[in-house]
């Protein structure tokens, strides 16, 4: 019915109409607030580098919930996995000061994934030898991840002053490489770019990749295959947690340079839209982060010029992945089955099965 | 201070056994609701506006059981009819409470810090009850969403365990092909465990606002629900279980502010990320889905 491109919009496009009907009851202008957004998103040259500074971690977010999503693994942890990524590469960053760059920055993004994977396979092997569903081992991981990183800059990893909760700062050689100065724009979205290109190849051109996509198509069906589910889901997960880890690790290298409470702003669940806009495919990720981080930046200056509260963000992000869903379902076919009873139902089956199924 | 820690821990397990009673029913229906914690915040939002601005506290509870079944109604819409996933739209709620909150809450009360401070939920001594030295004070001296809550624990036992209702939900989350075969109507059954779920998912968050900080901050459920979702399954589905992890949780998050008070050298986080590591080494030790409803998450579609 509608091109694989058009539904993400199609569904972009009635999120923004419930957005409209929403100002309009808060007593704001859509029209101001969507230009405000625009303005604050991509208006300048600035807005435009700090909308790419704003993707780059939902750019790894984004491909660790395409990952585990892939295999129908519900990792609602990235935001975890990214805080214990970030931890350990805040951690390791300031004693690397006599390290050459190269390889004082790979040290540190190889800790972040590393912290990362670690938080990520504690959830993959609950799932794969306990039988723990895995929405709620992420989801309890990430608010240990978020006590984890508040004890890190109140205790071990304080600042010598011990004026501040946050960590000392990385040694300059750890920073990951910026260009185009004073713009924050760094190497992290060139990473994201190349991982995304590394995901889609790892998922569609080979043998572990079909075997995680078949897992995720049907996990009893995948077992008479000899597909090996107990290792693949750690192995699933740790990746999907070390993808994020490194994007905390990222952020820290090029943009904070040093820890403190609440880094992520929600990175890891803003990440779930991010995925399901670019329908899990790798290489589309990087728009759909692009398109969220720009409405991000926006937000920050609409509340400025509009005084609408930034977290309408979040309001747009939960409208666009439930009307997805509901664009997505077949199941609008057996809907009047549901409500008029079976007979409905067979009498109707040859038009309704034929405008449900999507090419 | 024996007597301030047990009554600590009920106010506390409160608002988590209430939210995982209902989420019990839904999940014996055969639906997962990670939407839960949103269902909280809202109830917990809309129980406080309507409460400041009616000046009635009663007006706030149906507010927020109102707040909590429009969120469940929107996902039953969502995963019972139209079969989508039920994790990715339970979170998109999630997200979208936040949201909706935070925007009304900045609306309605601005971002002056001027404190909206509602009257508190009146406490109910039982009687005799309340005057047995310890456990008078400390468990027969709350107000009555209490003790609601902990009457929902017998009553949601018989009515899972002891009637034909209970019979007809739980197997609409074992064998759903099996009850829509047999007649008893799947997509209904968890449409009305999702309503009544919502009734008490919305009171919770409205215990959060009208009975314990009696003001609202954004995201004031603060994982709870999550914690609700953990307790349906460490209390092994079963509404007795389900009493005794509420107060597992409520004993540590009364501990942590026994211990704060105290001044004790132990970094306050930890006692913060108590509750979320003892579901989590709960859970390691005893394993997942041994007593989970065999058809949980897994979207219905009649076939």
């Amino acid at each position: 019915m509608l091109s694989s491109l058009g539904k993400p919009l199609a569904a972009l496009a009635l999120a923004a109409a419930i957005i409209s009907a929403v100002l309009l009851a808060l007593g704001a202008s859509p029209a101001r607030v969507f230009i405000a957004l625009y303005q604050g998103a991509l208006g300048n040259w600035f807005a435009l580098t700090d909308t790419m500074v704003k993707a780059t971690p939902l750019v790894f977010t984004g491909l660790a919930i395409s990952l585990a999503f892939s295999a129908a693994l519900w990792n609602i942890g990235a935001d975890g996995q990214l805080t214990v990524g970030a931890i350990a590469a805040g951690a390791i960053g300031p004693h690397l000061g006599g390290w050459p760059r190269p390889l004082a920055i790979a040290a540190v993004l190889i800790a972040g994934a590393a912290g990362g994977a670690i938080w990520g396979a504690i959830a993959g092997w609950l799932r794969a030898r306990r039988d723990t569903n895995e929405v709620i081992s992420t989801i309890m991981l990430n608010f240990v991840a978020a006590q984890l990183l508040s004890w890190s800059v109140h205790g071990p990893l304080m600042e010598p002053s011990r004026a501040y909760p946050a960590s000392s700062p990385i040694a300059p050689s750890a920073e990951l490489y910026r260009f185009a100065e004073p713009s924050r724009l760094n190497l992290g979205m060139l990473l994201g770019l190349a991982l995304a290109a590394g995901c889609f190849l790892l998922l569609y051109r080979t043998e572990a990749g079909f075997e995680l996509r078949a897992m995720g198509r049907n996990r009893r069906a995948a077992t008479f295959f000899a597909v090996p589910i107990a290792r693949l889901t750690v192995a699933a997960m740790a990746l999907s947690g070390a993808l994020a880890g490194l994007g905390g690790a990222v952020q820290v290298s090029a943009i904070t340079h040093r820890l403190y409470e609440k880094l992520s702003p929600g990175w890891g669940y803003e990440a779930i839209a991010v995925a399901l806009v670019a329908r899990l495919n790798p290489l589309a990720i990087v728009a759909s982060a692009i398109f969220f981080g720009a409405l991000d930046n926006g937000s920050q200056a609409m509340q400025r010029s509009e005084g609408v509260s930034p977290v309408l963000v979040q309001v747009i992000q939960g409208m666009v992945i439930l009307i997805l869903l509901a664009f997505d379902t077949p199941a609008w076919a057996n809907l009047r089955e549901q409500v008029f009873g079976r007979g409905a139902a067979i009498e109707a089956e040859p038009a309704g099965g034929a405008g449900s199924a999507d090419a | 201070m024996l007597e301030a820690f047990l009554n600590s821990t009920i106010s506390m397990a409160t608002p988590i056994l209430l939210a995982a009673i209902g989420e019990l029913l839904v999940e014996e229906s055969g639906v997962i609701n990670i939407g839960i914690e949103g269902a909280m915040l809202s109830g917990a939002f809309f129980a406080l506006a309507a409460a400041w601005f009616s000046g009635w506290t009663l007006a706030g509870l149906a507010a927020g059981a109102a707040a909590g079944v429009a969120v469940n109604a929107i996902l039953a819409a969502l995963v019972v009819n139209l079969a989508v996933s039920q994790v990715v739209a339970g979170t998109a709620l999630d997200i979208l409470a936040v949201g909706i909150t935070g925007v009304y809450y900045r609306k309605f009360f601005g971002v002056t810090g001027q404190a909206i401070i509602v009257k508190p939920l009146r406490r109910i001594a039982l009687g005799p009850l309340a005057k047995i030295p310890i456990l008078g004070p400390a468990l027969f001296t709350h107000n009555a969403l209490v003790y609601l809550a902990f009457a929902l624990v017998p009553a949601a036992g018989l009515l899972l365990g002891r009637t034909r209702y209970g019979l007809k939900l739980r197997a609409a989350g074992e064998r759903p092909e099996a009850a829509d075969a047999l007649g008893l109507g799947v997509y209904r059954l968890r449409w009305q465990a999702l309503i009544a779920a919502g009734v008490l998912t919305g009171l919770s968050g409205a215990y959060l606002t009208l009975a314990y900080a009696n003001t609202f901050v954004e995201n004031i459920s603060a994982g709870r629900g999550f914690v609700a979702l953990a307790v349906v399954i460490l209390g092994r589905w079963n509404p007795w279980g389900l009493a005794a992890a509420s107060i597992l949780f409520g004993a540590a998050m009364a501990l942590q502010f026994g211990l704060q008070a105290l001044g004790t050298a132990i970094p306050y986080q930890l006692f913060l990320a108590l509750p979320y590591a003892t579901a989590l080494a709960v859970l390691a030790g005893i394993g997942g889905r041994a007593a989970s409803p065999s058809a949980l998450g897994e979207p219905y579609r009649r076939p």
